[in-house]
């Protein structure tokens, strides 16, 4: 788009004012996104066109299960560093098994739901956006329309539904897995059995603090498709502006899951 | 057949504007298709043959005019209207626009198994009957990218016809192709209509396969009809920019010094 003006000064405020349009734009497509997707899920069968149940189990295998050995080794090790973080700062309060509360409490609320979709973002985030990228050049998107396929209905609702069983299933292991690593660690620093460990994890925490981690990582899981999906659709410009909408799908769907993780965490504690 | 009561057109297109942002591709085109009759859309590139097919396929919305298929006019129906008369319509992409994760089989199963409650064994059935006109027996089980140019163009077509559509597009058959293949494509096209009576609209800038297997021609030149005839009157119309296209002239449009200069120094 030309500019209207040679002022430098206005030129800013134009480019500004342009740029806040798009944003706004971008933020009403991943809504639209959204509110069509889930639309297709209920109403798709009256319209002869159903979410299939086989497709959502597909992408869930090819999102979740695949990721299982993964999230496993991530969330073990960040369970094993916090344990020795947590240990040497107790140590100068001599409350060293104090370590089981603080592990326990932020592995469920904080870290499982973040490392959990943050892998995924990675992982499958990337792949969404380079394989819908792919199918809009190559004329996929459009052959679906003009055989009468939705392509929302068809690629991107069991998508969001896939990854809205998977994220939560994932961060349940995560938790489990990260509750491991600090028990690994620190049954022999406190002089504990791994059994004793876990059973007084199990003791601190409460139904709450699992499902915090529950509802921010169903969040989680629609941002990672949302995003990706938005810039799938929107490649311009070949392999090149395949290359880019991916890098740009991770860097914005992290920047939205660490934003919403905040505002998340200030109101569930309140 | 399904004709509608008031024209025996199968498309009709009254004044179709289209604009891509600020930029107007197509001026006032006109364009009728009888049923059962094979149009090939010629121009060079940047004709805006390809924008055309795209608004007859209803992927790119008009900015004005009005585009009838069947009897319906595809810029006022339902999404629901549309659905159901996407059923009616075949399409055959350039590049083929395969689906890389299915076989070639599941691709040309796929509208069968959107559209249809047909059980598994009868839609094999009919996919290995397309298949089978198609000339790509024996292949349903390879991946899109196993096959050659050929190969998925034909199997575009496979899919394209499996829902026995009254309307066919083709874009592009014969582009990248070596010359026998797009004979064959061409006798292909040819036998469809005769077997199954379609109406075919073909956008190509391959003049031998155009004048092979049209009935009439449409010459698009930057976004307006230059002519809509017969190939014997297309061949023989003095337009010198229809000329130019079949005698492969470059083209001589005068140069505005004027103009020239203001386009160079301009910022």
């Amino acid at each position: 788009m030309s500019s209207l003006t040679n002022n430098s000064a206005t030129r800013m405020v134009e480019n500004l004012g342009r740029k806040a349009v798009a944003t706004v734009e971008e933020i009403g497509y991943i809504f639209s996104m959204l509110v069509e997707s889930f639309y297709w899920m209920l109403f798709g069968k009256k319209n002869q066109q159903p979410v299939r149940l086989r497709s959502v189990f597909a992408e869930a295998m090819a999102i979740g299960i695949h990721a299982i050995p993964i999230i496993t080794i991530v969330c073990l090790a960040i369970g094993v560093m916090m344990a020795i973080q947590g240990i040497e700062t107790l140590k100068t309060f001599g409350a060293e098994s104090k370590v089981i509360v603080g592990i326990a409490i932020s592995v469920t609320r904080e870290f499982a739901p973040l490392i959990v979709s943050i892998l995924i973002a990675g992982r499958s985030g990337s792949a969404i956006t380079a394989r819908l990228g792919t199918m809009l050049e190559s004329q996929e998107i459009d052959a679906l329309r003009v055989i009468g396929i939705n392509p929302v209905r068809y690629l991107v609702a069991p998508l969001l539904l896939a990854m809205m069983i998977s994220i939560p299933a994932l961060t349940i292991l995560g938790d489990f897995m990260g509750l491991l690593g600090g028990a690994l660690y620190s049954a022999s620093e406190l002089n504990i059995t791994i059994a004793v460990y876990m059973e007084r994890s199990a003791a601190v925490l409460s139904w709450d603090d699992i499902r915090q981690g529950l509802i921010k990582s169903v969040v989680f899981a629609a941002i990672i498709v949302l995003v990706a999906v938005s810039n799938g659709f929107q490649v311009k410009g070949g392999a090149e502006g395949v290359g880019r909408a991916t890098t740009r799908s991770v860097v914005l769907s992290l920047t939205f899951i660490v934003l919403a993780d905040m505002i998340f965490t200030f109101f569930l504690n309140r | 057949m399904n004709k509608t009561p008031d024209s025996d057109y199968a498309i009709e297109v009254t004044d179709l504007c289209a604009h891509y942002g600020t930029r107007q591709i197509l001026f006032d085109v006109n364009l009728n298709v009888h049923q059962g009759e094979i149009m090939v859309i010629m121009g060079g590139s940047g004709s805006g043959k390809s924008t055309l097919l795209r608004h007859l396929l209803a992927l790119n919305i008009p900015t004005s005019g009005q585009i009838k298929l069947l009897g319906k006019d595809i810029t006022k129906i339902s999404d629901k209207e549309m659905f159901k008369l996407r059923k009616d319509m075949g399409v055959a992409f350039q590049g083929g626009a395969l689906f890389g994760s299915m076989t070639v089989g599941e691709n040309v199963i796929l509208p069968l198994r959107e559209h249809t409650a047909l059980d598994e064994n009868t839609m094999r059935i009919m996919c290995r009957m397309k298949m089978e006109v198609v000339d790509l027996a024996d292949f349903e089980d390879l991946m899109p990218s196993e096959l050659s140019g050929g190969m998925i163009k034909r199997a575009a077509l496979a899919r394209a016809i499996i829902m026995d559509p009254k309307l066919l597009f083709f874009d592009e058959p014969s582009a990248g192709l070596d010359p026998v293949a797009a004979v064959e494509l061409d006798e292909l096209i040819l036998r469809l209509r005769q077997a199954m009576n379609m109406t075919i609209v073909v956008v190509t800038h391959e003049l031998e396969s155009a004048f092979k297997i049209a009935d009439r021609i449409t010459v698009l030149d930057k976004g307006r009809t230059l002519i809509t005839d017969t190939v014997e009157n297309v061949r023989n119309a003095d337009n010198p920019r229809i000329q130019s296209l079949l005698h492969r002239l470059p083209r001589d449009d005068a140069i505005d010094a004027d103009e020239y200069l203001a386009r160079l120094t301009s910022m």
